[in-house]
């Protein structure tokens, strides 16, 4: 009888367990669902109420993404987001990291407080700093340039960047580099031969969210740049696929899938890194 | 191989005087054991002496040449740390190159230095492996092996030992001993488990409180204790100590058994006891008294190897004696030794 009612308990937490995961999959999936079909449907499928809005009800169609990227600048808008995201994240990586370091390491217990105190800078809304910065822009004349973005974009890049670095650093032994220091190098170079490798897992995550913040930015884009070859895809997107109150869903969806899947395969990708103990073995037993 | 020396070194934490005012000087090849309890400064000794830390005031001298002012890595010292702080995203071998590649040292010859340290430690087969993969006596063997394989002029450990379990430490206590007497390369060991202090160093610097109270090989420091904290602190169970106003009164707890133990003659001092507690500990037995007659009212405890089978129970009052010249006596306001006095 016992095993028995053991047996039930563990079959109805598996049966739990299961339909959790489900639900999570179905939570997390279901966007990209709704944006890959929604590409692929025809207008009048798309539009007919009564419609099953879950399924294709009419053959689908190229129609759509054939507007996205004959009709619009979409490939140059990608070309542009890619340009800005990748030097946005490098001079991310070189101003935060040893600036995460710092914090983490060579401040003391003020460092703790300066590095919430940097992150306070990010949560200062765009909405409020995009008009003072116009101006800074168009006193260097680089309005409508895309470079616009790679000056203003780091001002909240880093901080959230430094704090985050900062996270990753002090989970770090103290003793490695100590030890390689006594090994024969010094601060510096503990710091780029043992710190940094690792710290990879902090530094790929930094990476990945740099990335995210650029790619989603718009109040900036949308004000800096009103040329149409220079845009980003957050911006380009809504301006030229919303006419009034006109949406073009399917190319929307479209787009939005292009961009988006390109973060979601790189966050799958590295998942266990962010993930795993990475330090694990490195102290104690 | 060096002499390492330390002069009036002090280390200050805001108001916590972690090192106050440390003179120590190893002789050549010497295994010197830092002993003391938890907070006593050993650690911050060490670090000082590695150059990880700055002396607030004082010098450190390695090999004739003051390196107070130079960083670790220009000290020819190599550390291994409590943690064993491996690497750990490198290899076993790519740990132990780690020092040698740091230094330029060419390739082959790496090689052949890798391969000889691991060896000597009995860990050639384990190169491939990260140290995650290691039990904790493994990395303990990388660990040492990475700090041979420099051939550095003083080995600084920090209480390498104490993540193992009982029994593997005596084994790496063993292999460590034969280890420093082969390569005969003065090393400084800092531990606060005095059985590993006695077994290990040639001499003994016991440590309370940021100061050095005794320096001596391990007969001295536990047979002539300096002063009332290093006779309480080395032995187990501690010296027996009776404070009087005028004097205190240290003597071992081996030695002081009951009277029908020793021979009727001989300089013997009697101290009768009532017995309060008896333990049985399988080699030995303690007894837990309170003194009697002109010395009365004391906690004391007599250590019976498990061969004495006197019969004694607790309530009992029984006749206890030990030696005149095992009797040490202390200054009761400083604590130091003092000269022996009739009683
Ligand atoms: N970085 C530090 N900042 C402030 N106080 C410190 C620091 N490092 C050590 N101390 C203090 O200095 C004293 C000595 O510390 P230390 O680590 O040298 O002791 P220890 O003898 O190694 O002890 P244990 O056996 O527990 O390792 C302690 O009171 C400790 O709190
Ligand atoms: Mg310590």
């Amino acid at each position: 009888m016992a095993a028995e009612g053991g047996a039930m308990k563990r079959g109805a937490r598996r049966a739990g367990h299961a339909g959790l995961i489900g639900f999570f999959v179905i939570f997390s999936a279901f966007p990209f669902y709704w944006m890959l079909i929604t590409t692929f449907k025809s207008t009048p499928d798309l539009l007919k109420r009564g419609n099953n809005p879950f399924l294709l009800n009419a053959p689908p169609t190229l129609e759509h993404l054939k507007v996205l990227f004959y009709d619009t600048l979409f490939g140059q808008w990608i070309w542009n987001t890619l340009l800005v995201g990748v030097v946005v994240v490098a001079i991310t990586l070189l101003l935060a990291v040893p600036a995460g370091y710092a914090l983490a390491r060579v401040m003391g217990p003020a460092g703790e407080k300066l590095g919430i105190a940097i992150f306070l800078t990010y949560l200062v809304p765009p909405t409020l700093l995009f008009i003072p910065m116009s101006r800074i822009i168009g006193d260097l004349g680089l309005q409508d340039s895309l470079w616009s973005l790679v000056l203003v974009y780091p001002s909240f890049t880093i901080p959230f960047s430094t704090w985050l670095l900062m996270g990753f650093f002090k989970a770090i032994p103290k003793d490695l580099e100590e030890a390689a220091m006594i090994d024969g190098l010094s601060r510096f170079g503990a710091f780029v031969k043992v710190v940094i490798p690792i710290s990879v897992a902090g530094i790929l995550t930094t990476v990945i969210f740099t990335l995210t913040l650029v790619m989603q930015e718009f109040v900036y884009a949308l004000t800096f740049i009103t040329a149409a070859r220079s845009f980003t895809v957050s911006v380009g997107v809504p301006t030229f696929l919303v006419h009034g109150d006109v949406y073009f869903w399917g190319s929307l969806m479209a787009g939005c899938f292009i961009s988006s899947v390109p973060v979601a395969l790189l966050y799958n990708f590295f998942v266990d890194r962010f993930v795993v103990g990475f330090t694990m073995g490195a102290v104690k037993g | 191989m060096a002499i390492v020396e330390t002069r009036d070194v002090q280390k200050l934490f805001g108001d916590v005087r972690a090192v106050d005012g440390v003179n120590l000087a190893t002789n050549e090849g010497e295994f010197l054991v830092l002993l003391g309890p938890s907070g006593c400064g050993k650690t911050t000794l060490l670090r000082m002496i590695a150059g990880l830390e700055q002396p607030s005031s004082g010098d450190i001298i390695i090999g004739g040449q003051v390196v107070t002012a130079l960083p670790p890595r220009a000290r020819k010292i190599a550390m291994v740390f409590q943690s064993y702080a491996l690497y750990p995203h490198m290899t076993v071998g790519k740990n132990i190159a780690f020092p040698l590649k740091a230094q330029g040292t060419p390739r082959e010859e790496q090689q052949k230095r890798v391969q000889r340290s691991a060896s000597m430690l009995g860990i050639g087969h384990l190169l491939h492996r990260k140290p995650r993969e290691l039990s904790g006596g493994e990395r303990q063997r990388v660990a040492l092996a990475r700090a041979l394989v420099r051939e550095p002029a003083v080995f600084l450990l920090d209480e390498p030992l104490s993540n193992l379990d009982a029994k593997l430490r005596t084994s790496a206590r063993d292999e460590l001993q034969q280890f420093q007497r082969q390569v005969a390369t003065t090393t400084i060991y800092v531990t606060h488990d005095q059985v590993e202090a006695m077994g290990l160093g040639h001499r003994i610097a016991v440590m309370d409180s940021g100061r050095v109270r005794q320096l001596g090989t391990p007969q001295e420091v536990y047979h002539d204790p300096a002063d009332t904290f290093v006779a309480t602190f080395l032995g187990s169970p501690p010296m027996n100590l009776i404070e009087k106003p005028e004097y205190s009164l240290g003597f071992r707890p081996e030695n002081f058994l009951p009277r029908e133990v020793y021979a009727k003659d001989g300089h013997l001092f009697a101290l009768p006891c009532r017995v309060t507690r008896l333990e049985y500990l399988g080699s030995d037995r303690l007894v837990y008294g309170v003194t009697e007659g002109k010395l009365e009212g004391h906690r004391v405890i007599s250590k019976l190897p498990s061969n004495i089978s006197v019969f004694m129970q607790p309530g009992e009052r029984h006749e206890f004696a030990l030696p005149e010249k095992e009797l040490k006596f202390f200054d009761p306001r400083t604590g130091l030794r003092a000269a022996p006095r009739a009683l």
